[in-house]
C-alpha cells in the first residue's frame, strides 16, 4: 500500500441511490480511500457496484449523501470536469479510430500539441507493451490487447483516480491472470488510486489493498484480503469469500470470546464468537474445507464430529470429500492429494476434526446469502 | 472414431480416402440442392414479377416494331431515298397502296399515331388520306400514287412527313431516350438540345424534392431514434407503435387526410383564419409544399427504423468514456456518436431518397401541377398519351439514376466502412 499519509483522498459519506424513487439500490455507502490505494468493490451481480462507480464518475446522480475528493464535494461536478479515468467492461474503444487516435483523444480534448501527443502516445503504448499497434483499429486486436489499450487510454491523461468496472470479465482465465498482474504492476509503477469492481473474489483477493464486500446495497465488510478471509465479519462474507462449511446449532454459552454451540446429534463444538452472538440464539459455525481434517491425522484439534461419507471427488492437486451431518446438511473437506488421503466406502462413518481458532460462530440471520455472484 | 484413430496411425491423418471424398462430395451436392429448393419459389416469383417486367421495359424503350410491321414494303422502297426533295414516285405509289390496305384493315389509326409522335399534327393527315384512298382502284394507285396522295392532302408534298414515316419505321430506335433527355436528332444526324426542357427539369426537380424530404426526415427522425434507443425498453416500444402507425394505415387514407388538412377551407386554413394569422386562406394544397410535407410524413419510418436499430447497438459506455476523458457532451457526440451512427444514417437517407425519387401516389393526389415528380409523367405517358415507349425510356433512365446513386452510396459509405472496421 502506497500510504503517503496525506489523509483521505476520496470519501463516500452515507451515499444513497434510488433509480425508481421507491427502493434504494445503494443504502448508505461509506468508505474512505487514501491516495494510491487499490480498493475493490466485490459483490454478487445486482448488488449496486456499478451504480457506485457511475455516481463517482458522474454519470448517475447521487440521491443523498456526499462524494468528496480531497475534502471537496463533487456531487455537482460535471463528469467531464472530474478528471477520472475509466475502464469499461466492454472497453468502449472507439471503433472508428485507430489505437493511437483512441489514446490521443483525451489529450487533444485537453488541447495538447500534436508532437507532445505523439510522444505521450508512444510512451503509453510502450507501457502496455503494444508499441507497434498504434495504427491498428480496435477491431483488429485480440481481447487482451484491447484491454491493454483501454487501460492505457484511461491512464494517459494522468488522472489521479482510475475506475475499472469488471475490466477482465470478458477474458479467459489465462489472460485474466496475466492482466491482473499487468494492472497491479502499472498501479505500483504509476501510483494512481484505483477503484476496481469485480464479482470474482480470486481477482479481488490477489490485487487489492482493501476489499469492500458489497451486498444488497451496503458494505458488509471493508478490510485487507487476508483479514477478510481469516476474520469474516458475518456469515455473508464468510460464505462469499472463498469456500466455507456451515454447521447449524444453538449457542449454549459464551465465555472468553468463545461460543459453545450444541449441534444436532448431541455434540457440542467450540468456536470463536462472531459479533452480535447471544447465548440461547441459533448460530451457524463456519469452518473452511482446508481447515478440516479426517481422523486419523497428525494435526492437533479441539473439535470433533461424526459424519457419514457421501462422495469423493478427485480434483488433481487435492481431493474433495463430501460428508453428511446428523441434521442432513453436507460438509466438504479438502485434503491434499498425497499418501495420507484416506479411502472410504459409501455410507461409512468418519470423524472430522478442527481447531477452535479456525472456526467462527455467527448469529443465524434468517436466510443464507445468495452467492451466485 | 476408431477409423480416425486408424487413419492417424496410418500416417496420412489429413487426406480423405477415395470413398470418403465421394461421400463428402455427395453430401455437399445434396445440401446445395436442398438450399436451391428452398429459394426456388422466390426465384420464380422474382423472375415473373421483377426481372421480366424490367427487361421488357428496357426492351420496349428501344424497340418499336409497329410501323415496320404495318408498312414494310413502303419502308423498303423509301430506304434508298436521300431525304431531300420528294421521295421516288414508286415509293409513294407503294405507300398509297399500303394506305388503302390499312384503311380497309382499320389499322390506319395506329400508323397515324406513330407518325404523329415524330411530327406532331400529322395524325389527321394520315387518317384523312387513308379514308380518301380506301375506295380507289389498285391499278390507279400503283400508276398514279404520288398525285393521288397530293390530291388527298398537300402535306404529302413536304419531305418532312416522309422523313417522319421513315424514322417511325425503324425497329430499333434511340429517339425515345433522346426525347427523355430533352434532346433531338437533327436531319444531318447530330444531337442537339430541344428548345423546351421538360424532362431534365423534372428530373432535377424530383432529385431536389427527394433531397429536401430526406433532410426533413433526418431532422425529425434522428433525435427521435436517439431518444428511443436510449430510453427504457417499455417507452421505446410505446414510441415504436407511433413510428409504425403510418405503416398500419392505408397510404391512400394518409394522403387524403393531408388533403383534408391542407385544402383551401381545410383544418389548417380555418385554424389560421380563426386565429387571425391570415385573412385569406393560404394556397397549401396542390403545391410542391404539400407534396413535400405529405411525403416526409409517409417516409419518416424508413429513416427512423434503420437509425434506431443502429443506435440500439451503440453502448452508452462510448459516450461515457468520451466524457470521462474530459470531452464535453456536444463535441463527444460529434466526434464519437455521430460517426458510429453513420451506417444507420446513410442507410435511412438512401432508403428515403430512393423511395421518394420514384414516388407516385402522393404527388399525384396532393401535388397539383407544381408538385409533380418524374413518376407522374411516366404514368401520364402510360395511361393518357399512350406513349409506352417514352414511358419506358423515362423509367429506364430513372432506374439508371437510382443505380448510379446506389453506386455512389456504396463508394461513399463503403469507404467509410473500411474505417469503421
Ligand atoms: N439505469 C438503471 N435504472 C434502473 N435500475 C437500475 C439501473 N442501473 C442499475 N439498476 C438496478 O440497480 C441494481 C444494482 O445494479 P448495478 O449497480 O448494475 O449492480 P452490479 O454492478 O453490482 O451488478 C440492480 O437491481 C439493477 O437492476
Ligand atoms: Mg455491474
Amino acid at each position: 500500500m502506497t500510504n503517503t499519509g496525506a489523509g483521505v483522498f476520496l470519501e463516500f459519506n452515507d451515499v444513497k441511490k434510488s433509480y425508481d424513487q421507491k427502493s434504494l439500490v445503494v443504502k448508505g455507502f461509506n468508505i474512505q480511500v487514501e491516495q494510491g490505494e487499490f480498493i475493490t468493490l466485490l459483490g454478487p451481480s445486482g448488488s449496486g457496484k456499478t451504480t457506485v462507480l457511475m455516481m463517482l464518475a458522474g454519470f448517475e446522480s447521487v440521491t443523498s449523501g456526499t462524494i468528496s475528493i480531497r475534502g471537496q464535494s463533487i456531487n455537482r461536478t460535471a463528469p467531464y470536469k472530474r478528471n477520472i479515468g475509466m475502464v469499461f467492461q466492454n472497453y468502449a474503444l472507439f471503433p472508428h479510430m485507430t489505437v493511437a487516435e483512441n489514446l490521443g483523444y483525451p489529450l487533444s480534448v485537453r488541447g495538447m500539441s500534436k508532437p507532445d501527443q505523439k510522444a505521450r502516445i508512444a510512451e503509453y503504448l510502450d507501457l502496455v507493451e503494444l508499441g507497434d499497434f498504434g495504427k491498428r483499429y480496435p477491431g483488429q486486436l485480440s481481447g487482451g490487447q484491447r484491454q491493454r489499450v483501454a487501460l492505457a487510454r484511461a491512464m494517459i491523461f494522468e488522472p489521479t483516480l482510475i475506475l475499472m468496472d469488471e475490466p477482465l470479465g470478458a477474458l479467459d482465465k489465462k489472460l485474466r491472470e496475466q492482466m491482473q498482474y499487468e494492472i497491479t504492476r502499472l498501479h505500483e509503477q504509476l501510483g494512481f488510486t484505483v477503484i476496481y469492481v469485480t464479482h470474482d473474489q480470486a481477482e479481488a483477493l490477489s490485487m487489492s489493498d482493501r476489499i469492500a464486500v458489497f451486498n444488497d446495497g451496503i458494505v458488509q465488510q471493508c478490510a485487507p484480503p487476508a483479514e477478510l478471509y481469516e476474520r469474516p465479519a458475518n456469515a455473508f462474507v464468510a460464505e462469499f469469500i472463498g469456500e466455507n462449511n456451515f454447521v447449524h446449532g444453538t449457542v449454549e454459552r459464551i465465555e472468553d470470546g468463545r461460543a459453545v454451540v450444541s449441534i444436532p446429534g448431541g455434540a457440542n463444538i467450540v468456536a470463536e464468537a462472531g459479533e452480535g452472538l447471544e447465548a440461547g440464539a441459533r448460530s451457524i459455525v463456519s469452518i473452511r474445507p482446508e481447515k478440516l481434517f479426517i481422523h486419523p491425522n497428525s494435526h492437533s484439534h479441539d473439535n470433533e464430529i461424526a459424519a457419514t461419507f457421501v462422495a469423493r471427488i478427485y480434483v488433481g492437486d487435492f481431493i474433495r470429500y463430501y460428508f453428511r451431518l446428523a441434521d442432513g446438511s453436507e460438509i466438504v473437506v479438502k485434503v491434499l492429494n498425497d499418501l495420507s488421503a484416506p479411502e472410504f466406502g459409501e455410507g461409512e462413518s468418519g470423524r472430522l476434526q478442527w481447531l477452535i481458532s479456525d472456526s467462527i460462530a455467527f448469529p443465524h440471520s434468517g436466510e443464507m446469502p445468495d452467492v451466485t455472484g | 472414431m476408431s477409423d480416425t484413430t486408424a487413419g492417424t496411425l496410418g500416417g496420412k491423418p489429413d487426406r480423405l480416402g477415395k470413398q470418403d471424398a465421394r461421400n463428402a462430395a455427395r453430401e455437399v451436392r445434396a445440401r446445395r440442392v436442398r438450399a436451391f429448393l428452398f429459394v426456388m419459389p422466390l426465384l420464380i416469383f422474382i423472375m415473373f414479377a421483377f426481372v421480366a417486367p424490367i427487361a421488357s421495359m428496357l426492351f420496349r424503350s428501344a424497340y418499336n416494331p409497329t410501323v415496320a410491321e404495318l408498312v414494310p414494303a413502303s419502308l423498303e422502297a423509301l430506304a434508298d431515298w436521300d431525304g431531300e426533295g420528294s421521295p421516288p414516285e414508286a415509293a409513294q405509289a407503294q405507300f398509297a397502296l399500303d394506305m388503302k390496305r390499312l384503311a380497309n384493315d382499320r389499322t390506319s389509326g395506329q400508323l397515324a399515331e406513330e407518325i404523329n409522335r415524330f411530327l406532331p399534327g400529322t395524325s389527321s393527315v394520315v387518317k384523312s388520306t387513308a379514308r380518301e384512298l380506301r375506295r380507289t382502284d389498285d391499278a390507279e394507285l400503283s400508276a398514279n400514287g404520288a398525285a393521288l396522295l397530293l390530291e388527298a392532302d398537300e402535306e404529302w408534298g413536304d419531305p418532312g412527313i416522309w422523313r417522319a414515316l421513315r424514322k417511325a419505321g425503324q425497329t430499333y430506335t434511340s429517339s425515345y431516350y433522346l426525347t427523355a433527355l430533352d434532346l433531338e436528332m437533327t436531319r444531318d444526324g447530330t444531337i442537339q438540345q430541344r428548345d423546351t426542357q421538360i424532362y431534365l427539369k423534372l428530373y432535377g426537380k424530383t432529385l431536389w424534392m427527394a433531397l429536401i424530404i430526406t433532410l426533413l426526415t433526418l431532422i425529425l427522425g434522428y433525435p427521435l431514434a436517439f431518444h428511443m434507443a436510449h430510453c427504457s425498453t417499455s417507452r421505446a416500444n410505446f414510441l415504436m407503435v407511433f413510428v409504425l402507425l403510418p405503416f398500419w394505415t392505408s397510404l391512400l387514407v394518409r394522403t387524403t387526410s393531408w388533403i383534408a388538412l391542407l385544402q383551401t377551407n381545410g383544418v389548417v386554413n380555418s385554424t389560421l383564419i380563426s386565429l387571425g394569422v391570415t385573412d385569406d386562406p393560404l394556397e397549401l394544397l396542390y403545391t410542391q409544399f404539400s407534396t413535400i410535407i405529405a411525403m416526409t410524413h409517409i417516409l419518416l419510418p424508413f429513416m427512423v427504423l434503420p437509425l434506431y436499430s443502429v443506435m440500439r447497438g451503440i453502448d452508452p459506455s462510448y459516450m461515457r468514456a468520451a466524457m470521462s476523458m474530459g470531452s464535453r457532451p456536444i463535441p463527444a457526440f460529434l466526434r464519437i456518436y455521430l460517426p458510429m451512427s453513420l451506417p444507420g444514417l446513410s442507410a435511412g437517407a438512401l432508403l428515403v431518397f430512393i423511395i421518394s425519387v420514384g414516388y407516385y401516389i402522393t404527388p399525384a393526389l396532393v401535388g397539383g401541377t407544381d408538385g409533380q415528380m418524374i413518376s407522374n409523367i411516366i404514368a401520364f405517358h402510360m395511361q393518357q398519351s399512350n406513349n409506352w415507349e417514352l414511358a419506358a425510356a423515362l423509367g429506364s433512365l430513372l432506374l439508371v439514376l437510382i443505380i448510379a446513386l446506389y453506386w455512389l452510396y456504396d463508394r461513399f459509405v463503403g469507404a467509410g466502412n473500411i474505417k469503421l472496421g
